[in-house]
């Protein structure tokens, strides 16, 4: 197996045309442009059958996706940020349909402000779209992550679509080593989409995503879809396993490095999970016995997994590269409502909300992060969850308001002030 | 183009295909025209609805249809029928499903989704010539929730949401010629009563390949106000006071397939309707009257006769 320099989004592309994908229904959008360029280019010289159609939004894109994956062929999309909230009511609308395919998320942050750069707001706005989810921390994993998506979605037992995602401009557009797997091997692990009764035809007249009246054929078909759902965690594991006895790689629902004899576990996702591993590496070094968990599967939700690895642990600093505005870190909140009751299961949990928007957590704020929940250990208390942000940074954001401001006063005609001396700006 | 086979009403399908017990109003003239569009077009279709009134065609575990239905959202129904079509497509090249199972992908929605939420996605639809009917039917408002104002709604219309003397304030968009700026394969305009124009007009779309898109305006009883038995008639006047030009767009050239000769009054068709009751009660407002009128009367003048 060769390994080339690819970047996250060409990884992407390359799990796309490995899975032999019928149908690319597209939109730009940065940082995911790259994807669907490099299919689109594929498609166009034949190196890659398939058809790729551009719609004019998200929304039909989704739209699209869905009826494609209804009528019976297999298909990959992607999108980013804007894209995903854009398509928002589609999510929820095609996982109703049970309609299994991939869609590939690149992450960024949401407006406003508008920005380029990565969080995870705009996955977790999905989160209970009733896609199924699976976080990437480096370019392989975007490559195996589409193929094992895809195995998942179209088993019988699940019938769903699933998110794959990966971080903006830290995977989109960063160059690694990327093992290509041999297209027979992954033919193997991933046969062609048997639709099975998923389809429309002249022959087989059917009628899909129908109304109903009243809660209880409404109840029961939305838990219906949960109940898949949830299915999908024992196909995942036998899925990865799979996977890992044809391609070597390890793709556990969660990743756990290091925690065997933690007593301070990190726990994140995404590619600054990356950024967490090195800090454990050092800290291990300075003697602590500190470990990350990360999960890659995040709907459905490895509980178990997540309860044996935290088990004995006793403080969990949780990051999350995202805000809840009015609560704050989501997946701070997930693992306290799985943990809750649990025997063995940590006392702390320290909240911090860091990597907004592509901001950089450096290795000492990781040190530190750790200093803080072995404090809240010893204390038997955790404190109020915190915001990674320096004091330097706050001093930079002074300077820009304070430029702002000064950008005001010289622009605005006076207009508002009668009695104002300083000639007419903007009269004459 | 073949030779048409409806020429005369006897050639109208004499076998009805939509099954019978829905939900719909009685009256409702979307209903009607959907069972004289779906006789001509057959069961080899699969309808792709936006939200709308006839989004409760198909309740689980019932339909009327004979062939298939897919329900995407109020936004996106042109989009889904791209799914659908390219999906179709991919099948059939690959030999994954026999050409016999074909389908026709035929757009339903209603006007609140033609006029307005789902016009990028239909525009989008036409510009990347997709092989697809878009069937409005265009009951002049959002019905389904009430009958707020669209922008199909003509001037002067009572809606829940323009209930002022004046009714509302706006002029009903034209459609028509928003489609036909697309140069799509056809475009038509029909109503249920009259059977015949519009059968012939499905006929010659079900033959043409490529975006073929048709509104039917669609006398509603219940938004309209008016008693359902009057369904027909409404649309009859709505033909012969001009209001409701029958006409086709085909190879860039619109041709007017019912030409009203001496018009009766636009009055004649607005005074059967209470959501225009306001025009005669209590006291005639002759002033918006001679405006719609006139709006009707210079239309005629720039059609030339065919
Ligand atoms: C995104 C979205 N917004 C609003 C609605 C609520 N809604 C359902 S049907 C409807 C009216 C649709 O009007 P029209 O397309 O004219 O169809 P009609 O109801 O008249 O048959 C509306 C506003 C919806 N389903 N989806
Ligand atoms: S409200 Fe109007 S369009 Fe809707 S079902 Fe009733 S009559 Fe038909
Ligand atoms: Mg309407």
């Amino acid at each position: 197996m060769d390994q080339t320099l690819l970047t996250g989004n060409v990884a992407a592309a390359w799990g796309a045309r490995l899975a032999a994908v019928d149908y690319i229904p597209a939109f730009p959008i940065t940082p995911q442009t790259e994807i669907i360029e490099t299919l689109g280019a594929w498609v166009d010289t034949g190196e890659m059958p398939g058809r790729m159609v551009t719609l004019e939004s998200e929304h039909s894109m989704l739209t699209a996706a869905g009826a494609a994956a209804a009528t019976g062929v297999r298909v990959f999309s992607a999108t980013s940020s804007q894209g995903l909230l854009h398509a928002m009511e589609m999510l929820y609308t095609v996982s109703g349909w049970r309609a299994p395919f991939v869609l590939v998320n690149v992450s960024r942050g949401l407006s406003a402000p508008i920005t380029l750069e990565a969080d995870h707001n705009d996955i977790l706005a999905a989160r209970d779209s009733g896609f199924l989810q699976i976080h990437c921390a480096d370019c392989q994993e975007v490559l195996d992550g589409v193929l094992l998506a895809y195995r998942l979605a179209e088993d019988p037992g699940v019938r769903l679509p699933v998110l794959v995602n990966l971080d903006g401009f830290y995977l989109s557009f960063t160059r690694e080593p990327v093992s290509l797997p041999d297209p027979a091997a992954v033919a193997r692990f991933l046969p062609p989409f048997d639709p099975g009764n998923i389809r429309f035809a002249a022959s087989a007249p059917e009628s899909q995503a129908v109304a109903v009246l009243g809660g209880s054929p409404y109840s029961y078909f939305r838990y219906e879809t949960h109940l898949a759902a949830q299915n999908a965690l024992a196909v995942y594991d036998r899925v990865a396993g799979e996977f890992e006895s044809l391609f070597g790689r390890q793709r556990q629902a969660v990743e756990a490095y290091r925690t065997g004899d933690a007593d301070i576990v990190f726990y994140m996702m995404g590619s600054f999970a990356t950024k967490a591993r090195e800090a454990v590496d050092r800290l291990r070094e300075a003697g602590q016995k500190v470990g990350l968990l990360r999960p890659r599967l995040l709907r459905p939700f490895p509980t178990d997994a997540i309860a044996a690895a935290l088990d004995g642990v006793q403080g969990v600093a949780v990051i999350d590269q995202n805000l809840s505005m009015g609560q704050g870190g989501v997946l701070h909140t997930e693992l306290a409502a799985s943990l809750y009751g649990r025997p063995g299961a940590p006392a702390i949990l320290t909240s911090f909300i860091g990597g907004l928007g592509g901001r950089e957590i450096t290795p000492e704020e990781f040190y530190q992060m750790v200093a803080v929940t072995r404090e809240a250990v010893t204390a038997g208390k955790a404190p109020p969850p915190r915001l990674l942000y320096t004091e330097a940074e706050l001093r930079e954001i002074r300077k820009l308001q304070a430029v702002a401001q000064v950008e005001r006063e010289e622009t605005t005609p006076l207009r508002w002030s009668e009695d104002s001396n300083q000639g007419g700006a903007g009269h004459e | 183009m073949s030779d048409a086979r409806i020429k005369r009403m006897k050639d109208l399908p004499s076998t009805h295909l939509l099954g019978t017990g829905t939900p719909m109003c009685s009256g409702c003239g979307g209903l009607e025209a959907l069972h004289e569009i779906y006789d001509v077009l057959g069961e080899k279709t699969v309808f792709v609805n936006a939200a709308g009134c006839m989004t409760l065609l198909s309740v689980y575990p019932f339909t009327p249809f004979r062939g298939s239905w897919l329900y995407t959202a109020m936004a996106s129904a042109p989009a889904g029928a791209q799914g659908v079509r390219d999906a179709l497509d991919i099948l059939l090249e690959q030999g994954r499903i026999p050409p016999e199972d074909d389908l026709e992908v035929v757009v339903l929605t209603g006007d609140g989704s033609a006029y307005g939420m789902g016009m990028s996605a239909t525009s989008g639809a036409m510009d990347r010539n997709l092989d697809f009917i878009y069937l409005c039917y265009d009951n002049e408002g959002y019905g389904n929730t009430g009958q707020q104002y669209s922008s199909a709604t003509p001037h002067g219309a009572a809606t829940s949401t323009s209930r002022g003397s004046r009714g509302y304030p706006g002029y009903k968009k034209d459609l028509f010629a928003v489609w036909a700026a697309h140069a799509p394969a056809y475009v038509a305009t029909v109503i249920g009563s009259e059977p015949l124009d519009l059968a012939r007009k499905i006929e010659k779309a079900k033959e043409i390949r490529g975006p073929r898109m048709i509104i039917a305006l669609s006398p509603c009883p219940t938004g309209w106000d008016y008693d359902p038995k009057l369904s027909v008639e409404i649309g009859k006047l709505a033909v012969s006071t001009g209001v409701w030009p029958l006409k086709e767009y085909i190879d860039g050239k619109v041709t007017h397939t019912r030409l009203p000769h001496d018009r009766p009054p636009v009055e004649e068709y607005l005074k059967l309707q209470g959501r225009f009751a306001h025009l005669f009660e209590p006291a005639r407002d002759e002033e918006l009257l001679a405006d719609i009128q006139a709006r009707v009367d210079r239309y005629w003048e720039n059609v030339t006769p065919a």
